[in-house]
């Protein structure tokens, strides 16, 4: 089955045109190579960007620009990756059955070699250290767990990669994205049967807000 | 920088084999025409066919003629982008060199010149301006999910598609329009352009959530 919940268009177009900071544009691209739906709306979102790009007003080029490109036609094409996710592998080529690429990339030796960290029914793995302004996660919620209820200061994607969860806006299964904006305060329970795993990336940190919330707080900070 | 500048040649989303075999690249005959570049008269030919010409010749040529067309826009993109004039330059180098070394890579079935070169010019601004990766799928890639009838294998006509596109955002109503351009050539977050035009986040995106139903519906035709 192919995933029943989608980026929304605005995460869309923005994964198109390029404007989009590597924690949200790794959830968007782990996202299409689970969905062949949304892999066909980028598609015509880049056309529609090849659309604008022809509509552009020119810009008139320097007097020595062609000549400069004519005389280097014939310098060898420079070293390159067959294909630009391979540019972001770390460490690991393997193939992980239930990781895509890209996600796959940035978990160098595989998900059992993380360095999870371990709290009550939770663990979690932190990436991409080298955008401070987000938090981005891999989750592994216990079956059956429920979460903190939580609210955001910002927004919360959430792609679920094994298991599933379910909240006040539905079931996320496998391939599904959970778009959460801080006027969504809710209590994720994962299902029961299989843990669920996910990638999370919020862009502003959590607000605890259940009744052990700020108990919580300190030791939790999912 | 150079080194860098084919490390970010996209691949097409889930290039497939199926549109591969479904539609072999049509022959062109109106490649020999375009041996004289500076021609802008008569039936000019289309930049598909300069890049055939290019993929399968060498065509210098047509290769210039495709440097003038697209360098300038590309040159106006990276400014817009934030870029300045001496490393927009250097940048329509990168990126036109790339188009020649990877010209056999160019499916036209799968997409236009244009689009091509966006998505070229679009990974070389992120690993030059913004410094950082940008992650993609990779088609060969197992865990890829794959439908029987994988939409994203159907066969559409790349030039068709790019017509439709033009005549829809032409149609858009004026916000909606501007707003697409500012999204597509503005390196900035949407609620960074809601910011800057005074509008609620809601608003920034539920107009191009129109705008994107209204091209949707214009290629619905289509597919
Ligand atoms: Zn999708």
């Amino acid at each position: 089955m192919t995933p029943q919940h989608h980026p929304g268009d605005d995460l869309l177009i923005a994964y198109a045109a390029g404007s989009q900071d590597e924690p949200v544009a790794l959830v968007v691209a782990t996202h299409l190579a689970l969905c062949p739906r949304c892999r066909k709306e980028v598609e015509r979102l880049e056309a529609l960007g090849g659309v604008l790009l022809e509509e552009q007003e020119a810009e008139p080029l320097a007097e020595k620009s062609l000549e400069q490109a004519l005389a280097r036609l014939d310098e060898a094409a420079p070293d390159e990756p067959a294909q630009p996710s391979r540019q972001l592998a770390r460490r690991s080529a393997e193939v992980d059955p239930v990781v895509p690429r890209p996600l796959r990339d940035y978990l160098g030796d595989g998900l059992d070699q993380l360095d999870w960290t371990a709290f009550r029914g939770l663990e979690k793995v932190e990436l991409l250290p080298e955008f401070p302004s987000f938090r981005t996660r891999l989750m592994r919620i216990k079956s059956g767990t429920a979460m903190p209820t939580h609210t955001h200061d910002g927004s919360e994607l959430t792609l679920v990669l094994a298991g599933g969860f379910s909240d006040e806006s539905g079931h996320f299964v496998r391939g599904d994205v959970a778009e959460a904006d801080p006027s969504v305060n809710h209590q994720p329970v994962a299902d029961p049967g299989e843990d669920c795993l996910c990638l999370a990336v919020t862009d502003a940190p959590l607000r605890l807000t259940g009744p052990f919330g700020r108990l919580l707080n300190p030791f939790l900070r999912i | 920088m150079l080194s860098a500048v084919a490390t970010e040649i996209p691949m097409p989303l889930a290039k497939s084999k199926v549109a591969l075999v479904a539609r072999p690249a049509p022959r062109v005959q109106r490649v020999m025409r375009i041996e004289t570049p500076a021609q802008k008269t008569g039936a000019e030919a289309s930049a598909e066919e300069l890049m055939s010409a290019v993929a399968e010749r060498r065509d210098r040529a047509a290769f210039v003629r495709l440097f003038e067309l697209f360098g300038p826009r590309v040159k106006a993109y990276l400014m817009r982008q934030g870029a300045d004039r001496a490393s927009a330059e250097d940048l329509v180098q990168d990126v036109m060199l790339t188009v020649w070394h990877r010209a056999v890579q160019f499916d036209r079935n799968k997409a236009t010149f244009s689009t091509w070169v966006f998505t070229i010019a679009r990974n070389r601004r992120i690993d030059s301006l913004r410094r950082a990766n940008r992650p993609e799928i990779d088609p060969e890639d197992p865990a890829l999910v794959r439908e029987p009838d994988d939409p994203a294998d159907q066969v559409v006509d790349a030039a068709e598609r790019s017509k439709h596109l033009h005549a829809a955002v032409a149609q858009l109503p004026v916000e909606q329009e501007r707003l697409l351009r500012l999204a597509y050539f503005e390196d900035k977050s949407h609620s960074v352009i809601a910011e800057e035009l005074a509008l609620p986040l809601g608003t920034v995106k539920s107009r191009l959530r129109l705008a994107m139903t209204k091209l949707r519906a214009a290629l619905e035709t289509l597919e």
